[in-house]
Order: structure tokens, then C-alpha cells, then sequence
């Protein structure tokens, strides 16, 4: 194991991080807070509780899924086309690194910025809304497994995209509205019968519905099913990986 | 001298179906600078990319240091260090960071003294904390070179190293190169200008159309396919060649002012000029002042790419 080189990638895609924090840490933890100001606080005061919880505590563990999905997404794509890009990816591919490592490097780098945001988000929300953690190596779990499989995902992202605009178009299309009806704002209990069933096949509902039976627990789907599906999608991305590399798809001529 | 990298029957042919490389063998001796000269498109590029893992072969093998750059890539590409031919570099990184950067990925600790001797030998100490960005065109170059020597790499692949580059610069990237070959750095260049070739390299190699359809040591080559001439600039202007000397390759120039002889410079020929000048002064031809020139490495290209 080349663990210099995962070293390497990962202190300066961490460093990266640190140079734009305003853009990579301060902005994603502003625009949350201001769910919790505008969603808890101000419109969430009116609303019902959602099963027996205040619908400001409810947003919670979806809000900082949303977060960890996006930033996820967003910082191991643009970690892996950035260089792609300028050109600067030949060291990488010239260097005695193996995949494995490269995907370490990379997604550790990515995964650790949206654990950091996620981190954020949550000690900021106590600030706002009556906050409880009834599982918290759970919740640790799906925060981890999550920002790691996510990760994955910009990572291939990356690697296919060939211009900004493709880098975009699947956070900005799919994965924001997946996470917007993935029960990030409601519980899918409150949907009519047949948009129940059509929602189990949005894999983000797992994510948050898992996620948010750590906090209080409820959930729209079983805890093991939850973790079953995370997996699962974990496994996809590693196969997908396994086969860029393999092939050199979009990385090798 | 040692084989230090071993190319056998390379080819690669891209998904386009363009054959950018023909059925290359090649060995690259340790510690010699090896030009390779071709025009664009040749397939210089990606023989360079191939031995260092960028692009993958459709045919063929290469060892590096006896390490086959597939199956031992750790071993093999440990050994190389690559100047790219494009200026990619992190525009918003520091040298040092970038430098760190490099060694880094190629598995080496971090070495604060290498760092400085690298940074002093390529004149960019005093711009160790800047951006990328805040550098000049050549300064970026040297950046790439150090990032390139970082890990300390026994073999060194310059991707047309001094193209855009200014002549003072040039210059110093000679000097750069040439301290590195003292060192034990074995040097594989590609340049498009033949005067760096000229010299800079121990031998020379031309791709054209993908084949390597030459290599020898470039003095070998400026002998074996360079014409020499012989000028006589005459004390009065000629007409016509008296025919005493019409045993000999004659030409007059410059309106009769200059008597050229074209020979091979291959041929132990010393007699024959002896006896030319004996003849040319029983012809009562005088002349004021002579030199002789060489075919330069530029038309020795010309003419093989031309065939």
C-alpha cells in the first residue's frame, strides 16, 4: 500500500477544502441553517408534530442527509475533474498508485469534508430545534456509510462528466429531487398509497429514513432494510469503480 | 552501457482507429540523453505515454529496469519522472505544495533538503510560497521539471521541455538537463527544435507516421548521413570549370565567386581534397579563403522524413 500517496491526495484535496472555506464549509452550513430558521422555527412553530416529534426536530436528520448527499456528490466530482480538466491528472496516472489508493485518497477527502458539514449542521440545529440522538453509533454509521458511498458516486461522476455543465447536471437533477421526495421534509406516511409505493423506489428514502430513526426512532422503512440498501448501493459504486479502472474509462486513452 | 528501458514490438492504435504507433522496439541505454525527433502527429507523445502508464498499449511490451510496466507498475514507474508537453499545473497551489504533492504520490517521504536543492537548482527558491498562478510561462516550466524531480526519478521524460519557451530559458533548461545527466539521470526528450537535439542528445531517434524509423548515436548519424562541403572563395570570378577538374564533384556559386565541392563526409576523402587543391591550383585557379560545412541534424531530418 502506497499510504504516501494516499497521504498525498488526501492532504491536498483537504487543503483545497481549507482555502475555499467559505465556499466549501461556511456556505453549505448557511443555506441548512436557514431551513431550520425558515422550516423549524418560523413555519415549522405552526405545523403539526410528525409522528409525536416537533416537525423542526422531524427536518433534522433529512436536512443534514441532503447536505451530506450533495456535498458529497459535489466535492469527490469536482476533487477528480478538476484535475482531468487542467491536465494535471498524467501525475496521478503516472505515478506507482493504485486504484485503490487513488479512491481512497479522493473519496477519504470528500467523505471527510461532508462528515465535517454534516457534523456542522447537527451542532447547529440544536441551536434552533429540541434535539435527541437515541442511536448514536447508528446514526455515526449512516453518516459514515453514506458520506463514503456518496462519494463514490461524485467520484464516477467525475470521471465520466467532460465539461461543467455535465458536472452538474446530476446533483442539480437527480439527486436534489430524489432527496426532496425522499422524505428529507415529511414522513412518506403522509403520501397517498400509490406515491408510498413509487417512493420505496427512490433509494434516498432508505438513507433518510435510517438516518432519522437513529435520532428518534421513527422510520418509513425498517433500520435493516435501511442499512441493506446503503449497502447495496455501496456495493454498485465499488463495481462501477472497479470496471473505470479496469478499463481506464474516460482516464486512460 | 545497460538497457534501462526495453520497448518490444509497441503498437497502439487508437478507438478512432488511428494507428499512432507501429510495432516500436526499442532500448533506451542507462544514463544517455535520447532525442526523439518526428513531426506532429508523429507518435512521439504517446510512445511517452505509454512507457509511463497514461495510455494503454494495444500491443507490445515494456520493462522499465527490468519491471514490466503492467504487471510490476509499482517498481517500474517509481523509476520515471514526466515533464508533460502542456503547461498543467495547480494554478492555485503553492510550489512547494505542488512539489510535496508530487513526491507524495510517487511514495516518497518528505525530504525538506531535496526540496530546497531542487527548488535552488531550478531557479525557483525565491518563488517557493507562490501561487502557480502569480508565475510566469517559463517559471510554470521549471515547476513542471520539479514536480518531475521530485521523487528523485532515475529516468526523466521531457515532453518538449523548452517549446514557448524563451532562448535565455532554453539555455538554462539545457544546463538543467545536462547537470541531471551528470548525475546518472537517463533523459528521453522530445523536441521539435533540431538544435536542441543537436545538442543536448548522445543519440537520436526519428518517429515518423508511427514507425521509429531510425536510431543511432547522433554523431554516428551526422557522419553516416551528413554531406560536407568544401567552399573555395576564388580571388577572380570563373566562368567555366577548366576540364582538368571535371573528375571531381565541382560546382560554381555566388556568380563564379565561389567553387563548391560536395563529398561524403563518411569517406576518408582527405586525399582526394590533397589532390583536388593541387589540381584547382595547376588550373590557375586562386583562391582567397575556404571553409567547409556540414549537413545540420535539421536536413538530415527533412530529407528522412521526406522518404
Amino acid at each position: 500500500m502506497n499510504i504516501y500517496a494516499i497521504r498525498a491526495i488526501y492532504k491536498f484535496e483537504m487543503a483545497r477544502t481549507f482555502r475555499t472555506i467559505a465556499q466549501s464549509i461556511i456556505s453549505p452550513v448557511v443555506s441548512t441553517s436557514l431551513y431550520f430558521v425558515v422550516f423549524g422555527s418560523a413555519i415549522g412553530s405552526r405545523m403539526n408534530d410528525v409522528d409525536g416529534i416537533s416537525y423542526g426536530a422531524f427536518l433534522v436528520p433529512g436536512l443534514i442527509m441532503l447536505s451530506i448527499l450533495t456535498e458529497s456528490i459535489s466535492n469527490a466530482s469536482f476533487g477528480i475533474y478538476f484535475p482531468r480538466f487542467i491536465g494535471t491528472i498524467y501525475e496521478i496516472l503516472s505515478a506507482p498508485v493504485s486504484p485503490l489508493e487513488i479512491v481512497i485518497g479522493y473519496v477519504g477527502a470528500a467523505a471527510s469534508k461532508s462528515l465535517m458539514i454534516g457534523s456542522i449542521i447537527l451542532a447547529t440545529a440544536a441551536l434552533f430545534v429540541p434535539l435527541q440522538i437515541l442511536h448514536p453509533f447508528t446514526m455515526l454509521v449512516f453518516l459514515v456509510l453514506t458520506s463514503i458511498t456518496f462519494s463514490m458516486f461524485g467520484f464516477i461522476i467525475g470521471i465520466w462528466a467532460d465539461s461543467f455543465e455535465k458536472l452538474q447536471i446530476i446533483p442539480l437533477l437527480i439527486i436534489t429531487p430524489l432527496t426532496f421526495l425522499g422524505g428529507s421534509f415529511y414522513s412518506i406516511n403522509m403520501l397517498p398509497e400509490v406515491w408510498q409505493t413509487i417512493t420505496l423506489f427512490n433509494p434516498v428514502v432508505y438513507l433518510v429514513s435510517g438516518f432519522r430513526w437513529s435520532f428518534y426512532e421513527i422510520s418509513d422503512v425498517d433500520i435493516i432494510t435501511s442499512l441493506l440498501m446503503t449497502g447495496l448501493f455501496l456495493f454498485i459504486c465499488s463495481v462501477f469503480l472497479y470496471w473505470i479502472f479496469k478499463t481506464g474509462y474516460r482516464l486512460k486513452k | 552501457m545497460t538497457s534501462i528501458i526495453k520497448i518490444e514490438n509497441l503498437s497502439k492504435t487508437y478507438a478512432s482507429g488511428f494507428q499512432a504507433l507501429r510495432n516500436i522496439n526499442l532500448e533506451i541505454r542507462e544514463g544517455e540523453i535520447i532525442a526523439l525527433l518526428g513531426p506532429n502527429g508523429a507518435g512521439k507523445t504517446t510512445l511517452i505515454s505509454i512507457v509511463c502508464g497514461i495510455v494503454n498499449p494495444s500491443g507490445g511490451r515494456v520493462t522499465i529496469g527490468g519491471y514490466d510496466i503492467v504487471k510490476d507498475y509499482r517498481a517500474a514507474r517509481t523509476m520515471i519522472g514526466l515533464v508533460p508537453q502542456e503547461l498543467a499545473t495547480d494554478a492555485f497551489e503553492t510550489v512547494t505544495a505542488t512539489f510535496a504533492f508530487s513526491r507524495g504520490v510517487f511514495g516518497k517521504k518528505a525530504d525538506p533538503a531535496h526540496l530546497e536543492a531542487t527548488l535552488k537548482a531550478l531557479s525557483l527558491y525565491d518563488k517557493k510560497d507562490s501561487k502557480i498562478i502569480t508565475l510566469s510561462g517559463g517559471m510554470k516550466r521549471r515547476v513542471m521539471i520539479g514536480k518531475a524531480l521530485s521523487h528523485e526519478p532515475r529516468i526523466l521524460f521531457l515532453d518538449e521541455p523548452t517549446a514557448g519557451v524563451d532562448v535565455e530559458l532554453r539555455k538554462d533548461m539545457w544546463n538543467v538537463v545536462r547537470k541531471l545527466k551528470e548525475s546518472g539521470v537517463t533523459i528521453i526528450l522530445t523536441t521539435h527544435y533540431i538544435d536542441e537535439a543537436e545538442e543536448m542528445a548522445d543519440r537520436i531517434g526519428v518517429i515518423n507516421k508511427g514507425e521509429l524509423i531510425l536510431v543511432e548515436d547522433k554523431d554516428v548519424l551526422m557522419q553516416k548521413l551528413g554531406e560536407k562541403r568544401l567552399i573555395l572563395h576564388l580571388t577572380k570570378p570563373v566562368t567555366d570549370l577548366p576540364a582538368g577538374l571535371s573528375a571531381y564533384r565541382l560546382e560554381l556559386q555566388n556568380q563564379g565567386k565561389s567553387l563548391v565541392y560536395t563529398y561524403d563526409a563518411n569517406q576518408s576523402e582527405s586525399a582526394d581534397i590533397a589532390h583536388l587543391l593541387d589540381a584547382i591550383a595547376a588550373a590557375g585557379i586562386q583562391f582567397k579563403d575556404l571553409e567547409t560545412r556540414q549537413n545540420s541534424l535539421e536536413e538530415i531530418f527533412v530529407n528522412l522524413v521526406k522518404k
